[in-house]
Order: C-alpha cells, then structure tokens, then sequence
C-alpha cells in the first residue's frame, strides 16, 4: 500500500514524514516522476510504505515541485493520499485539499498543529468540515505525535474499502456550469489520458498548458470549451483563473465560518511579530544576519567542532598505534600492518575525525531553516539579491551549500523559475561545502599557523565574492530575462522539534559514516596499493618509483604553472573527485602519517604560496561525484558538464594568476 | 490604490488582481482573491520586498508585484 503526503511548505510534513517512518527513510525512484522523492516504511505495519510528496500550494504547472507533485499522484496512481494542513491557517490548506479531492484517489484530510490552534484559542469542528468535504478530517499534533495513530488508522479503512472522496460541487452558478459542460467535452479524452475528468476540466479553465497537452483535443472540442469559458468570463466580469481561485476561496470561506471560530487576535502571529521586529530590523536587520553566521562558523570551527574533532582525531591516532604495536607484536606480514596502518587507518581516519565539525554545521543550518528565520533571510536579502540577477529564495540553498551541495541542490526545486533554479545551481558550487572544511583545516595548520582563522574565513569568502562576479557576468551574457516574482509565506516562529533535528543529525552523520568506510575506505586502499607496489609489483622502499608516482607524474605538469607540479598533489586533486574530504586522506595515505602530524610531511611539497594556490584550486575546481549527479538530475547532462569544466577552468585560472602574481612579486 | 502604496499597520480590501501567467496565477493561489482583507506588516530592511498578513499568515512579495494588487484602504 503505498500513501502519499501532501501539503502545504511549512505545515509540518516532513514532521508528520518523522513521525510515521521514523529513520525507516530513503530516497526512492518512481518511473513516472523524474526526480526523487523521499520514501518510508510506515513503523506500525511494514507493508505500508509512505512518500513524502514537495511543499506546495497548489497543482498549477507553474514550478517543478507542483509539476512533480501532480505527475506522481496522477501517473503513480497511490493507493491514497494524507493532506496535511497546518490548523492556524486552515483556509490556504484547504485551498490545496479541493484540488487534491478531484483526483479520484481515497483522501484523509489531517489538520496538524492542533497545539497551537488550542492555544491560540481557535475551535475547528472538524465534524462540520467532514460532512461538507466528505472526507475524514484527524486533528493531530506531529510534533507531539498526537492523533496519528487514528489518522493511519482512518486511512488503512478508506483505502481497504477503496472509498474514493465522493463527487461533488464546490461552486454554483456559471463556473459550475461551464465545468460541468468542460467535463463533458473532454471526458473521452481524459479517460485515454488517465486524468480524472473533473480535474481536467478545472484545470483546463485555468489554462493549464501540461494538461491541454496531455487530453490532445481536437480544435473543434477547444473551440466549444473555449467559447463556454468566454461566457463564464462574461457572466461574472472575471477572468477564467480568478474565476476558479475565487469559486474555491468562497466555498472556503462559506465553510470557514459554519466550522471554525477565530478569536481577532492571532496570539502566535504576535509573538512572531516581536521576534521579526529585530530580525528584519531596518537597521539591525542584516547586520543581525551577518552576525548569527560569524556566529554559526565560529561555534562550528573555533569552539565545539574542532575540540570535538580533535578528541576523535587523538583517539583514532592513538587505536592506530595501538593496532599497529598489536599487529607487529603477532608478527604479520609487514606489507599487511602497512595496509591497515597506512592505508585504512591514515585514509578513514583522516575523515572520520571530521565528522564532528561536520554534525555540527548541520545541526546549527538545520536550526536557521526548521525555526522559520531562513524564509527571514530571504526576505531581508531580496532586494541585494536581486541586484546580482536573483530573489532572495536563491539564499536557502546557498546557505544549505555550506553544509552540502547535494541536499543544496535539490532545495532549488522550491524555485519557481528555470532560470532562477539554473543560476542558483551553478552558484552553489562556489559556497564551500563541509566537506572541504578538512583541507582547509590541514592546510592552514601546516603552512598558516598563525593567520589559521583568516586563511579559512578568506576561502568562504572568496568563493562568496567569486560567486557574486560569476553572478553578475551570467546576468548580463547568460541568464537574461527577469528573476521570477518572489511571493513566499513567512511562517511563524516556531522551536525545532528535537525528534526532527536528531534524525536529520542522524542521517548526515550515517552519511559521513558510510562514505568514510565505502568511498574512501575503498579509495583509500587502492592509493595505498597504488602507492606500494612498482609496475613490477614488487614492494618499493621510496613512492617515488610507484605505479601512483608514474601515473601522478603524468598529469603533474598541467599543475605546474601552479605552483603544485608533484604528483601526489595531483593525485590528491582526481581522488577528490570522488569525495572532497579523500584529498585529505589521500595525502594522509600517501605521506602515510595521521591527522596530527601531517604538517611536516606537507612542508617538503608546498611553500606558503603554492599551499595558497592549491587551496584556491580546492575551492574551486569541480563539485564532487554525489555534486555532479544532483546536477545532473536537476538540470540534465549538459549542464552537468558545463558545471565540471566552468568550476574547473576557473579554479585554474585562479590558482594560476594566484601563483604568478604571488611569484612575481616575490 | 495598489498595495504597494498601503503604509504600514493600514488594512486593506482587495479589488482586484491584475497582471497575467505566473505572478497572477501564484497571487491568487495564495489567497489574494477579490474582497479579501490584508493588513501591511512591514518593509524589508532595504525598502523592499513587504510583508502582508492576511487568511491567518504572513506573506512576502515585492513592491513591483504588490503594485498588481488593487486595493481600498479601510479601518478596522
């Protein structure tokens, strides 16, 4: 059985996604969406498995979220749907659930945060609501995790039965005339294309062009729909899609006021209100911005990260002497201590003891996004935004990138416009994501010691000032046309649940985890055997006469312009490829050392300037495997390549005039 | 008046919506339908974009695109 969620940005569905799945997740592949959506083993029944459908506000074919959200409940056809509506603003939730009741698909309507609804002194009766949308109306509270049981429960019944929600008028007068009349035009037609009729033929009237499509009608059949809507439009002096939004918001609104009674003042939007006389102060405003993300680097880098990632580093340094001497001690083959030393313990261990610094950039992004300041962010930073060619929705991923360029990637979708959703994508890149936080850090010890903070706060920043310059050259060359209109809901303030915020921790530390022991635990050994043997296979006593050595050389020189001409330099580069976080293990591979003492070994490759320009080209050159996938997948193989050779050309260029410049000058 | 000239704290009775495609359909799908009551929360911090409040939340949009919305001013 398999349930879809749908439902408004913000109306707590990834919560109600949490609660019902638990960490039962995984992103899962439809054939008839070509993105993925995120799916879950519902806890209580293993046979049950429950799709997290995009926020949207509507099915209009106007982003690719309500496009993709519309293909999988028409062409996926799942057994029902959960609508999940947030309680303090039932009328847009509503206006979403009238479109999602004409699909023909066995519909529970949950109305969450019924917490705050009680404390804001608002009375829903969800008996009234039932009995005019026939379909059955849960009050629950996902973030208590109240009333979920009886909406799983109310579900499983409608769908065993196969009780599809009832016809039925939600207008009267001309627009109820004119779609009876559409529906019966085009009901042959809507039978072929697998669309049910009542919905084509809303969607027709609004002018939807994906459904047109989809009918095929014939001219004469466009003609006589087009000729009704024309009389519609001349009955009530309103356009065809005022005429639709405004059918559904009046039988709303008639529905409203039988079932829900609302107290004038809206005591949670209050407090939002105090709360966003600071943060969107005029004055205070982006400066309060500004601060909380020194603030957020800072606590990430300078105080609970790298002590955290210190006391790993310590630990797995001192499990590697151990091994060793235990190793030793039962009289292995050497070549075998040097696989587990060098190989698995320098290369996974390296990674490993960021882990920590990593968790904690997510968990205090995932605070600024779950808490409803991000939709904040957007709004203060529009307008500077839009200077460089963008809105201020562009914001959210690029402050995602910091933490990951995937999950970055894939919050484009909530972008209204190719051309925004394009530009942001190859913006992205150029925010440092975490994973590069290792080669910075390594770096800056060994050669920076004393300007560590600058060097690292200097590579953020050159990748954010870059990124603005790119911005303001694709403007004027590439991406030309206007950003889109930028209509976003800020939510109300809201205290991240703990349940959400440790599963999301949990997820990216599983990710970290596993990466560390399949990529690069793989990655790893195979520079190590690389790095071991000579073509002859025979052990070698220097890695200068490795396999590694012979093919590093060989590409080294491209690099040499650079100031980074060695081959383990270059070898660090490819191996990045694959995962950021493997140029660090890569070269604790190859100088066969462990995180605290790389700093020597390093020194005999890089001078201060060369050090520079490597990181430069760190920064810079393509996003990684799991990266280029995302955008692939987002934007198709095209772009995917534009993005590889843009990212890397201009990390050579950079590097390169970096390293001349530096040299010249002396 | 249009929207963007309503000043803060003001409320506002909507007219009518105008413009065409996307920005119209995305207005109207989030509740800026005609007789609805809006009241003006703020500015952004650089002028622009605003924030309104209206069907039980707060909604943000630009000047340039408030100036699509019709409205009369009246006092609650």
């Amino acid at each position: 059985m398999i349930i879809a969620l749908a439902g408004n940005q913000n109306s707590g569905k990834t919560t109600l996604f949490n609660q019902l799945t638990g960490s039962n997740q995984r992103v899962g592949n439809f054939p008839g969406v070509t993105v993925d959506v995120k799916e879950g083993i519902y806890r209580a029944d293993k046979s049950i498995k429950i799709v997290d459908l995009p926020g949207i506000y509507s099915l209009s074919p106007y982003s690719s979220e309500e496009i993709l959200t519309r293909d999988f409940l028409i062409k996926e056809h799942p057994d029902g749907i959960i609508n999940i509506i947030d309680g303090t603003s039932l009328e847009r939730g509503l206006y979403l659930s009238m479109q999602l009741l004409l699909l023909n698909i066995p519909m529970v309507i949950a109305i969450n945060m019924m917490d705050e609804v009680y404390s804001n002194g608002i009375v829903i009766n969800t008996d009234t609501l039932s009995e005019f949308l026939k379909v059955p109306i849960i009050p629950i509270s996902a973030n208590k995790n109240e009333g979920i049981t009886d909406l799983m429960q109310a579900v499983i019944n409608l769908v065993s039965n196969r009780c599809t929600p009832p016809k039925q008028d939600f207008c009267a007068g001309a627009v109820h005339r004119t779609l009876h009349a559409t529906a019966h035009i085009l009901e042959d037609h809507a039978q072929r294309a697998n669309i049910p009729a009542s919905f084509a033929a809303v969607k027709i009237i609004e002018g939807d062009e994906p459904i047109m499509k989809d009918l095929a009608l014939g001219k004469n059949e466009k003609d006589m729909i087009e000729h009704g809507i024309v009389e519609m439009e001349n009955e009530l002096s309103l356009d065809r899609m005022a005429a639709i939004a405004d059918m559904r918001y009046q039988y709303i609104e008639d529905l409203c006021k039988k079932a829900v009674l609302r107290p004038k003042i809206d005591k949670h939007h209050a407090k939002t209100i105090k709360v966003d006389n600071l943060l969107t102060h005029k004055i205070f405003g982006i400066p309060i911005f500004l601060g909380i993300m020194m603030l957020i680097f800072w606590l990430t880098f300078a105080v609970i990260g790298s002590y955290l990632s210190d006391l790993l580093s310590g630990a797995i340094d001192n499990l590697a002497v151990l091994t060793s001497a235990g190793l030793k001690a039962y009289g292995i083959n050497p070549v075998v201590e040097s696989l587990v030393i060098d190989g698995v313990f320098a290369g996974v261990g390296s990674v490993l003891s960021f882990v920590p610094t990593i968790i904690v950039l997510f968990f205090l992004l995932s605070l600024l996004e779950d808490s409803g300041y991000m939709a904040r962010v957007a709004f203060i930073m529009d307008k500077l935004l839009r200077k460089i060619g963008l809105s201020g929705k562009s914001i959210v991923p690029m402050l995602i990138g910091f933490g990951c360029t995937v999950p970055a990637i894939m919050s484009t979708r909530t972008l209204t416009s190719d051309r925004d959703k394009k530009m942001t994508i190859f913006l992205t890149p150029f925010m440092s994501c975490s994973a590069k936080l290792p080669i910075y850090a390594v770096f800056t010890m060994a050669f920076f010691e004393n300007y560590r903070a600058l060097v690292m706060i200097g590579m953020y920043l050159i990748g954010i000032v870059l990124a603005i310059i790119a911005a303001l050259i694709s403007k004027k060359l590439v991406f030309k046309g206007n950003p889109i209109p930028f209509i976003m809901e800020l939510p109300n303030y809201r205290l991240p649940t703990f349940k959400n915020t440790m599963l999301l921790l949990w997820e990216k530390t599983k990710d970290f985890i596993t990466r560390a022991f399949t990529i690069i635990f793989i990655a790893s050994i195979i520079i190590w055997f690389l790095n071991k043997f000579d073509i002859r296979f025979n052990v070698v006593q220097d890695s200068k006469d490795s396999i590694l050595a012979l093919i590093g050389s060989i590409i080294a020189p491209i690099f040499i312009p650079l100031g980074f001409g060695n081959w383990m330099a270059s070898t660090a580069l490819i191996t990045g490829f694959m995962a950021k976080e493997a140029v660090v293990s890569t070269f604790a591979v190859l100088l066969s050392t462990g995180m605290d003492n790389m700093s020597g070994p390093l020194a005999n490759l890089f001078t201060s300037i060369s050090a520079f320009s490597f990181l430069l080209f760190t920064l810079l050159y393509t996003p990684c495997v799991a990266t280029v996938a995302a955008v692939k997948r987002e934007l198709g193989t095209k772009s995917m390549f534009v993005v590889i050779l843009l990212q890397t050309g201009l990390a050579y260029i950079v590097a390169l005039v970096f390293y001349q410049l530096a040299m010249l000058i002396g | 008046m249009t929207l963007d000239k309503l000043s803060i704290g003001k409320y506002g009775r909507i007219i009518a919506v105008r413009g065409n495609g996307r920005l119209r359909h995305r207005l109207l799908d989030m509740g800026l339908t005609p007789k609805v009551i809006i009241h003006m929360q703020r500015k952004a911090p650089m002028g622009d974009p605003i924030s309104i409040y209206l069907r039980g939340y707060e909604l943000t949009l630009r000047l340039e695109d408030a100036s699509m919305v019709e409205i009369e001013e009246i006092n609650l």
